[in-house]
């Protein structure tokens, strides 16, 4: 048993982590395409276009890792944890059903009619497409964050015989940390797309890339992560207040706080132990974890020690929390610096373009980072105080998960090389394009020599 | 008004009404892939420049059977998928492979696009197979025997052809010239397999399996069997004699192949459903056993009756969007 547990939960945190990097990207990138469309319809300046026409490729290759990674999760749920649809099953099927209906089918075809549907309708129904798709990924992050969120604060129900009624479908999903995540999930996803498109930009820059369509990407870009950074240190910070009161435990983790305390200080550095129950080499702000989570210096924190048996292994709560918090900090600064420049200058100096290009994928160490804080900050839980993560667990032979827990990491393994390489190779490509001929103006747009691969 | 004991025949309906689209549109992609030639570069650009904008959707009617399965029946979820546990996750690579092999061969250097094409090719083939061999398995109740092993084998060739044959019946209706002409032939063999495989299945079925056997031989069910192996052969032998005839002038009936290859779906699902029904997983667990909350099911189905309309109403315009002769492959 204890093996396939451990298999069960490495295999669909395989699964999982995978999946996220890529909608963590499309649910912001579409946003930004439908805005890069927008300006397009408006302006008739060829520019938008060819940096839309560069960003949809991108979009339909994310998208379709997004969609088959998350395939392999609707069967894990029965294949893994069984345990979970008998106990929640009455909540969590309908949930994410109405993910499938309300969402999935929308983006999938509008998406059909976005990648390939240009020439075919109108102009302004492919617009309408583009923002189709936008609202689907949204809606798709409603339904499956109020799930997650209902894991993690679950109200609106009653036990009978063992399994979970639901009384309240209202309080289901709009339960207590539903709406913190949902904000923190989303402006880390325009983060993430954001940081992306300005890593890419200032590669293809860097690269001898002249033409207008990556500066406008790359300032478009840092323009929108400098205004979403100060947001979501704001929303990070209510949602860390919210998880205060709803989730004591997790908070205590966060922070390595073994005994509750008064006045505790924010550690910037420590090695938890979870052996001898305290922090070796600690490096703290006097007083700071109280004055943020109570907004008193001298706050009550409860402590570890208050939850003996029911709190989170402490070492990967206590360092996700800061490398989320650290990639954060970095994140704010190189937007505003990136953003000064561009305003002062016109363009990056040659050392923060590198930056900006080393910074390509810190979306999706910070947001891997805060997911791990957050789902691992809930064990020994599945759903908090109702179901524990080892009496969801299959009993299928521990072999078999073994086998298919390799094939999966292996597969995953190849295909984010596989991605990250096809990136490069995509802005390297465009590099070589021509910058926009006369001929290729807005007017005769429908039949404008755009050999494939143009932007 | 919707009584509570009316919830497990609408779900079960709703699932099979997903189960069927998911065959027939997935199927005809599956059997695209799987026909894919892979020294000829401009007919593999042309056959996936027809299934292109509609694949993903296709792909999510599964999502919905697999999230139907979950809402209404969570037990039979966990007991049907434990039990087909490494058939489903290969089946999930292989619609993996081939999901993110059409996005990759259009973006990689030349020299690594036929390693793409691969991976489209054997994804769907492995794809369409595992399905096959699960649905082998489901029918044996998940018997672990020799002849059980056999069947689904058989079952997973038999499923195989049916998606070749429906591929390429979406290709006569989707293209023009040689590769029609190349997807008559290929609807010609395939089509000939897939009805050896509707016989087959129709044989072996009620021989091995009791149950089967009291259903197909009492009234009313007999009715609804005996004529499935007579109806899909004079379908399969209507569709040899057009097939012979193609292409005609000016591309009349191009239609035809594919409109018979989904009646011939139609009657093995409709098969297969009387065979078992009311029993979610055969001879083990029937739908009123299976069932979760009511409270739950009415609260989905509320959605369901407003949203699938609207899904059906966009899927057709999806289609009529990019209904006629596929054109020159261009991405986006």
């Amino acid at each position: 048993m204890e093996d396939v547990l451990l298999l069960s939960r490495l295999q669909f945190a395989a699964n999982i982590s995978f999946h996220i990097l890529f909608p963590t990207i499309t649910i912001a990138l579409c946003w930004l395409l439908c805005y890069f469309k927008i300006r397009f319809d408006l302006s008739r300046d060829p520019v938008w276009m060819r940096a839309y026409r560069f960003w949809v490729k991108v979009f339909a290759l994310s998208f379709a890792l997004g969609v088959v990674s998350g395939i392999t999760m609707s069967f894990q749920f029965g294949t893994n944890w069984p345990g979970y649809m008998e106990k929640v099953g009455n909540i969590a099927g309908p949930l994410l059903g109405y993910e499938v209906l309300t969402a999935f089918f929308l983006e999938a075809t509008f998406l059909g009619v976005m990648l390939f549907g240009q020439g075919r309708v109108p102009n302004w129904v492919h617009t309408l497409a583009t923002c189709m798709v936008a609202v689907g990924t949204s809606i798709s992050a409603f339904w499956i964050l109020a799930l997650n969120s209902w894991m993690q604060t679950p109200q609106g129900f009653e036990m009978r015989d063992g399994v979970a009624h639901v009384l309240d479908w209202w309080a289901v999903i709009f339960n207590p940390s539903f709406p913190y995540r949902l904000a923190h999930m989303l402006l880390a996803s325009g983060l993430t797309a954001s940081f992306l498109m300005a890593g890419l930009s200032a590669y293809r820059i860097h690269r001898g890339d002249t033409k207008r369509a990556p500066r406008l990407a790359l300032k478009t870009a840092l323009v929108f992560a400098a205004i979403l950074m100060p947001v979501q240190i704001l929303v990070g910070d209510l949602h860390g207040l919210n998880t205060f009161k709803h989730q004591p435990q997790k908070v205590a983790a966060m922070e390595g706080v073994w005994e509750t305390e008064q006045g505790a200080p924010l550690l910037l550095f420590a090695i938890p132990d979870e052996e001898q129950r305290t922090n070796h080499f600690a490096i703290g702000i006097p007083n700071m974890a109280s004055l943020i989570l109570t907004h008193e210096m001298d706050g009550e924190i409860r402590g570890l020690n208050e939850f003996i048996g029911e709190h989170p292994p402490v070492k990967p709560v206590f360092y996700g929390f800061r490398i989320m918090v650290g990639i954060g900090m970095l994140m704010l600064l190189v937007a505003w610096l990136g953003t000064y420049q561009l305003w002062r200058h016109g363009k990056l100096s040659p050392w923060m373009l590198k930056t900006t290009m080393a910074m390509t994928f810190s979306g999706w160490l910070a947001t891997l980072a805060g997911w791990y804080v957050t789902e691992i900050g809930r064990q020994p839980y599945l759903v908090s105080g109702v179901l524990r993560t080892a009496d969801a667990v299959t009993d299928i032979a521990s072999g078999n998960v073994l086998l298919t827990f390799i094939l999966y990491i292996s597969l995953y393994a190849f295909l984010l090389v596989a991605y990250i390489r096809t990136l490069m190779l995509m802005a390297r490509k465009a590099v070589e394009i021509e910058e926009i001929q006369p001929e290729e103006h807005p007017n005769n747009k429908d039949n404008a020599p755009l050999a494939q691969g143009a932007h | 008004m919707i009584l509570d004991a009316h919830l497990p025949y609408i779900f079960v309906g709703l699932m099979g009404l997903a189960i069927l689209v998911y065959a027939i549109l997935d199927g005809y992609d599956l059997g695209v892939g799987i026909l894919l030639p892979l020294k000829h570069e401009q007919k593999a650009d042309q056959m996936i420049a027809s299934i292109g904008p509609f694949w993903d959707a296709n792909e999510t009617w599964l999502v919905l059977a697999i999230g139907l399965l979950f809402i209404a029946f969570p037990s039979a979820h966990s007991l049907v998928l434990k039990e087909l546990y490494l058939p489903a996750t290969f089946m999930l690579f292989g619609l993996i492979l081939r999901g993110v092999a059409f996005d990759f061969r259009a973006k990689v250097k030349q020299t690594r696009k036929a390693n793409w094409d691969k991976a489209f090719k054997f994804g769907s083939l492995l794809a369409s197979f595992m399905q096959g061999y699960m649905l082998g398995m489901y029918i044996m109740g998940f018997e672990h025997s020799l002849q059980a092993e056999v069947f689904a084998l058989l079952s997973g060739f038999g499923v195989t052809a049916a998606y070749c044959f429906i591929g390429a019946c979406w290709l006569i209706m989707k293209t023009e010239g040689e590769l029609q002409q190349k997807a008559i032939h290929w609807a010609r063999k395939t089509g000939w397999i897939c009805f050896v495989g509707v016989l087959a299945v129709c044989l072996v079925n009620p021989l091995i399996n009791a149950a089967v056997m009291e259903r197909w031989t009492t009234l009313p069910f007999a009715l609804f069997i005996w004529p499935i192996p007579f109806v899909s052969l004079c379908l399969f032998v209507i569709c040899h004699q057009v097939l012979k005839r193609m292409p005609l002038k000016d591309d009349a009936g191009c239609w035809v192949p594919f409109m018979i290859a989904l009646f011939i779906f139609l009657f093995c699902f409709q098969g297969l459903a009387v065979s078992f029904f009311p029993d979610i997983v055969p001879g083990q667990m029937t739908i009123f056993e299976a069932a979760s909350a009511p409270n739950s099911l009415r609260f989905i189905l509320v959605g369901a009756l407003i949203v699938v309309p609207c899904i059906l109403a966009y899927t057709a315009w999806s289609y009529r969007v990019f209904w006629g002769k596929v054109r020159e492959l261009r991405y986006y």
